[in-house]
């Protein structure tokens, strides 16, 4: 993407002032996207990125500057600035010799993006809209989009590594809009793999399309969930994101530097169920937060964060890695080439048990069994949560009953983790955007079937 | 940085190359911002960046095509117009997309803004520096029970921006921002919260550093012990945040777009009372003081005041030129991307300060932030139930903390229930005004 003597020179002028470490990031990235809504497909758009970040690190400071300029000149008046910024007295640095480093590809990708006429993609959105609203006449309103990316990145430092990657996405979303004796209710469905076109082939147009129709549908039919304290059943899958934000974050290596993280020194101590074996995985095929490299130039990785109960590790970037004098678990990632990177997870699961998910919910009694959730938020400090339910069912005697709407789950992420008391043999995933401090970068969270043994919902109804 | 001018030639070149029966339109923007995020007394990050874009609509026959680029270089402008013009062949038609014509703008003029401050560009990234680090330190010595700070930083931008149709709009604006953040860790680590402070305005010395530090310190600080409520019905006091987080959901369903579409809670309302009789809810990007003012709204349409609801009767929607349109209308400068959104809506002030709207009500809680928005709060149903953390408030001044709680209720609902609004009208960052708010029920949901 950059001629190997350019980086170094650019390199060697971010360094002229002194300074611990330089860094050359170089992002291009070209994204299309259409929208359907209302019968139509009204937009059809796409977009190019192309530019280069560059930081210097002298002591705790970072000076960053990032230009879309990539000739010489451009990159060495970022340089500059990125070294102004990060003025430091410690001495000048020689810029390590570059060796490549290569990593296997963790995408087989078959039809790039760009490969795929428009057309057919588009046509991809009228049979999603056509398989929505024969789910039933109570399908008010449909609107379904296709988003693809190719990003490739190229990194080099002062420490003499170089190493490049391609990222390849693909996502395709169905919101549905049911209308019935209660009111408006709206379902959605939005498969993302590290893959192309053939997305399409694993989760077909009309299959989303019905799971987002059935999920409105269903909210016709919900009543409103009973408040108070009860065993949570999560289907495989939907309670991922809530280990992501409850209990992932605080595994962060720089929101533990903070102080800002409950797991803050305890390593070694049991922190949740022995059932529970928590992990991230960068390199897991296909998956929405898979890469080769992270943005940083490291490999991503596989890290075992929780292992039968037990906190074994954080995660790690560049930075936070050097000051402890050990290596980056391949977790530093920038939304842009306009961004300075920091931890962020990439596929964080809990692990499968051994429980047939059938049985776990036979076991339940009374207690709220989640298909889907929506966002929510989460005080990594406390690791307090609050979660909406977007898709729920009554468990009583051990039967699946009633469809619930307007559920929530509140509670604790630690507690949470110690409160798991049965683990199913399935498992799934779920594809979202991690937003952590403005950066929206794409993750997945999954996980088998479990039950919480309680956790207060809250609901409309008594 | 270039003039000006310099960026409406640019977006002049890009309209002027429609052919035929095409239309182009030309959105073109460059940006210079400062970031200093500081922590434990030293800096961690200064980031100096200077950014560039352009944004390209082809509309051919009604048919829709958009591209956009992260540059102005002449190669790459040229690339996104060959895209944003292959795109328009794949969208299907609709007699009412289209650039709108200065003729269908009518008369009205382009409001003069004044968002821009001169000195920005001339204060050294030292005093930049200085003061994220003093905002640090002011925040430590807030108050004893503050055991660290989170994070602590200044940015500030200034950026220019051009809009030209080949329809015969021509519009450019610039404007700049700076603000202050802070969040504060208060408590031992077993029971930490955090609280976030910040101060915006338009240049350095608009900045409050002590009322950004003050903020963030005492809404940690006030959290510690917090304890989860018994479930209840109660009156609820809604932070001046939270007012505005409710207020842009609420407007959301007041965009023509999901109106027509059959995705808004408010559709077929037009003149029904759908507030209680004291809400005036009004959308003025006119106003400078709003952090979303703009002259002109993303079509190039010049913006105005909108009162959406007086003395709680529902008198119109937010549109842009395709909405308005479909609906026989007018549009009310409210394009934003390629939909229709507000960017400075507010609730006129009402007669009481905090204190008297607090002693207003004998039980209440005092909301603090809310979670959950995204998934449990929808403006197609009106659902509302989201996580909340806050105060009680008994005889008009707070009583103990309260977490792991949700409040529910619905949006409509809420509208109607207003009981009383605080003269506290507050500018937020990301546009729109905040104030407090008395909400006379809602469904407190806890142990």
């Amino acid at each position: 993407m950059l001629d190997e003597d350019v980086i170094r020179r650019t390199l060697g002028t971010a360094l002229k002032r002194g300074g611990d470490f330089a860094e050359v990031f170089v992002e291009e990235k070209t994204s299309s996207s259409a929208s359907l809504d209302d019968g139509r497909v009204e937009e059809v758009s796409s977009s190019r990125r192309r530019g280069v970040g560059i930081r210097v690190v002298v002591g705790e400071t970072t000076g960053f500057a990032h230009t879309a300029d990539l000739s010489e000149e451009g990159l060495r008046s970022a340089a500059e600035a990125a070294a102004g910024a990060a003025q430091g007295s410690a001495g000048v640095r020689e810029v390590g010799v570059f060796s490549r480093k290569t990593v296997e590809p963790t995408h087989d990708v078959r039809d790039y993006p760009e490969s795929i006429d428009k057309e057919i993609k588009v046509e991809a959105l009228r049979r999603a809209d056509a398989a929505a609203r024969a789910e039933g006449g109570a399908i008010a309103q449909v609107s379904a989009s296709y988003a693809d990316s190719r990003r490739r990145i190229l990194v080099a430092n002062s420490d003499g590594l170089i190493a490049g990657d391609e990222q390849i996405r693909t996502r395709f979303s169905v919101n549905a809009v049911a209308t019935g004796d209660t009111g408006l209710q709206t379902g959605m469905e939005s498969p993302g793999r590290t893959v192309g076109w053939e997305l399409l082939e694993e989760f077909p147009p009309e299959q989303t399309a019905q799971i987002a129709a059935r999920r409105a549908l269903s909210k016709l039919e919900a009543r409103p969930a009973p408040s108070g304290k009860w065993p949570v059943v999560l289907k495989k899958g939907a309670g991922g994101v809530l280990f992501h934000e409850a209990c992932g974050h605080g595994l962060e290596a720089d929101l533990v530097a903070r102080d800002a993280s409950i797991f803050k020194g305890r390593v070694g101590e049991q922190v949740a169920s022995s059932l529970v074996t928590v992990v991230d995985d960068g390199r897991l095929a296909r998956e929405w937060g898979a890469y080769g490299i992270d943005d940083e130039g490291a490999a991503a990785q596989r890290s075992v964060l929780i292992e039968d109960g037990v906190l074994t590790d954080y995660m790690w970037d560049l930075l936070r890695a050097r000051k402890e004098g050990r290596k980056s678990t391949g977790n530093g990632r920038r939304e842009t080439y306009m961004n300075l990177p920091m931890v962020r997870m990439t596929n964080t699961f809990l692990e499968r048990g051994e429980t047939d998910p059938e049985d776990i919910i036979s076991a339940t009694d009374y207690g709220i069994y989640c298909v889907a959730l929506g966002g929510g938020q989460v005080n990594t400090a406390t690791g307090d949560f609050v979660f909406g339910v977007t898709e729920a069912y009554l468990i009583e005697n051990g039967v699946l009953t009633a469809p619930l709407r307007n559920a929530q789950l509140i509670g604790n992420g630690a507690e949470a983790l110690r409160a798991i008391d049965l683990v199913g043999n399935d498992f799934d995933t779920w594809a979202g955007t991690c937003g952590k401090d403005g950066q929206g970068v794409p993750v997945s969270s999954g996980q088998p079937t479990l039950r919480v043994s309680e956790l207060t919902v809250g609901g409309t109804g008594a | 940085m270039t003039s000006k001018r310099d960026l409406l030639v640019i977006a002049r070149e890009i309209a002027g190359s429609a052919r035929g029966s095409e239309q182009i339109e030309a959105r073109v923007g460059r940006g210079r911002d400062t970031d200093v995020e500081v922590l434990r007394g030293s800096v961690e990050s200064l980031t100096v960046a200077e950014s560039e874009g352009v944004t390209i609509r082809v509309v051919v026959d009604g048919r829709q095509g958009v591209a956009s680029a992260g540059s102005l270089d002449p190669e790459i402008v040229a690339a996104t117009l060959k895209d944003a013009r292959d795109n328009a062949r794949f969208a299907e038609p609709d007699e009412f997309s289209g650039l709108a014509t200065p003729a269908e703008l009518g008369d009205s003029l382009v409001p003069e803004l004044d968002l821009w401050r001169d000195d920005l560009a001339l204060i050294p990234t030292e005093e930049k520096v200085a003061m994220a680090l003093e905002l640090e330190r002011a925040v430590l010595s807030a108050n004893s029970l503050v055991r660290g700070v989170e994070s602590s930083s200044y940015g500030d931008g200034s950026n220019e921006s051009a809009l030209v149709t080949s329809t015969g709009i021509e519009a450019a604006q610039r404007r700049t921002t700076a603000s202050l953040g802070a969040s504060a860790l208060a408590g031992p680590e077993t029971d930490t919260q955090t609280g976030y402070g910040f101060s915006v305005g338009r240049t350095l010395s608009d900045l409050d550093l002590e009322y950004a530090a003050n903020q963030a310190a005492n809404r940690a600080v006030r959290l510690l012990g917090a304890t989860q409520p018994k479930t209840q019905r109660i009156p609820v006091i809604l932070d001046p945040l939270v007012t505005r987080t409710v207020l842009a959901l609420i407007v959301s369903a007041l965009g023509a777009e999901s109106v027509q579409k059959g995705r808004s809670m408010f559709a077929g309302r037009l003149g029904e009372e759908i507030g209680s009789p004291i809400v005036n809810l009004i959308e003025d990007p006119t106003n400078p003081e709003a952090f979303g003012a703009t002259p002109f709204d993303s079509e190039g349409a010049p913006t105005r005041r909108v009162d959406l609801v007086t003395a709680g009767v529902l008198n119109g929607y937010l549109h842009n030129v395709t909405t308005a349109r479909r609906g026989k209308t007018v549009t009310t400068g409210s394009a934003l991307g390629s939909g229709v959104g507000a960017r400075a809506a507010y609730l006129r002030p009402g007669p009481l300060s905090v204190e008297e709207l607090f002693a207003s009500v004998p039980h209440a809680l005092y909301v603090q932030s809310v979670s959950g928005i995204h998934s449990g709060t929808s403006t197609v149903s009106g659902d509302f139930s989201v996580g909340a953390e806050g105060l009680m408030v008994r005889d008009g001044v707070f009583a103990e903390p309260v977490r792991e709680a949700t409040i529910a209720s619905t949006l409509p609902r809420i509208l109607l229930d207003i009981a009383q609004i605080g003269s506290d009208l507050t500018w937020l960052p990301g546009g729109g005004a905040g104030l407090t708010l008395l909400i006379s029920d809602m469904m407190l949901s806890g142990s």
